[in-house]
């Protein structure tokens, strides 16, 4: 396996495992308070959905000439992933919440209690809760799986990856029967930011035309580069909080 | 609001995110990308100096909200 697959694999295991989390809360939460085949029935038909997408758009993709490819794939993973990194520095910075899935279990929970339930009726409420919270969450891991997998020809190692990662969290799942709460979701959020920053600005360069010096190895400068810099603005942000918020507390001493 | 726009509207929100500036920036990184590919200059420093800029300025932004 090449560095750059390794990269792929990692990256997309990575971000398979933070979706996989968020929809099993979600799911748990519909399923526990109210009817779990219907829960897993939303679950399947999501899943299949996903597939299909997969599926579908994987070869028309690859299809693309490389050029063309590498400059949208490099230029929407950019995107994405500066999203992706933006949030997790704002978290680990302490200015946005970080996700608390206890919370959000306990929350979608109440509102799973708060609609009427008929006993042993399908319920359509906990079939569309999991549908769309395995829609979404798993929409862009879809993303990342063709985009990736497609600007290096290698669908299936990411697909693969992918399938990983959603098996070992439905197995944490069923054997903690309740939300991965100590799943360190912003540090995975953080990796998969600088990832997806990282082969963004590599391909979408490649693809407008840039050659990198060192080919492939100047993502070895890349990855450790951007890490370091986001570090560096996660410290410079909280130092920033700190000094506020002892003025705020000196204003009102 | 139709079907049609709400599509559009999930996409856009999907693709671009809650920060319209850092996918504009991108746009124009990458096309400066391949005006200066064109020319004799290196060009492979564009994005990530762009990517360092918009970082900054989409957390600088952000920070202060």
């Amino acid at each position: 396996m090449s560095g750059q697959e390794l990269g792929l694999a990692v990256a997309v295991f990575l971000a398979c495992s933070v979706e996989a989390v968020e929809a099993l809360t979600i799911v748990l939460a519909v399923g526990a308070t109210r009817s779990w085949s219907s829960a897993l029935s939303g679950v399947g038909a999501a899943t299949a959905v996903l597939a299909a997408l997969v599926a579908a758009l994987g070869p028309a993709l690859t299809a693309l000439p490389i050029g063309v490819l590498r400059v949208a794939v490099g230029g929407l993973l950019l995107v994405f992933g500066l999203q992706w990194l933006r949030k997790a520095i704002l978290r680990a910075a302490g200015l946005k919440a970080v996700h608390d899935e206890e919370a959000i279990f306990a929350e979608e929970a109440e509102a799973a209690r708060a609609v009427a339930l008929e006993q042993g009726a399908f319920d359509g409420y906990s079939f569309a809760v999991a549908f769309k919270g395995v829609l979404l969450e798993g929409l862009e891991v879809a993303f990342i799986v063709l985009t990736f997998g497609a600007n290096q020809h290698h669908i299936g190692i990411a697909a693969a990856a992918a399938a990983v990662a959603v098996l070992l969290v439905v197995l944490a799942g069923v054997a903690a029967r309740a939300p991965l709460a100590r799943v360190p979701e912003n540090t995975l959020k953080f990796a998969v930011g600088i990832m997806l920053t990282s082969f963004g600005t590599f391909w979408g360069a490649e693809g407008a035309g840039a050659s990198w010096p060192g080919g492939d190895a100047a993502l070895l400068v890349l990855i450790p580069g951007l890490a370091i810099f986001a570090l560096a603005t996660v410290a410079i942000l909280r130092r920033g909080a700190a000094d506020r918020s002892d003025v705020a507390e000196g204003a009102k001493a | 609001m139709t079907r049609l726009s709400r599509a559009a509207l999930a996409v856009w929100d999907f693709v671009v995110g809650d920060d319209w500036v850092v996918a504009l920036g991108v746009a124009v990184a990458i096309a400066v990308t391949a005006l200066v590919a064109d020319s004799t200059v290196a060009a492979w420093w564009v994005l990530p100096v762009a990517v360092v800029a918009l970082l900054l300025d989409s957390l600088r932004r952000a920070a202060r909200r």
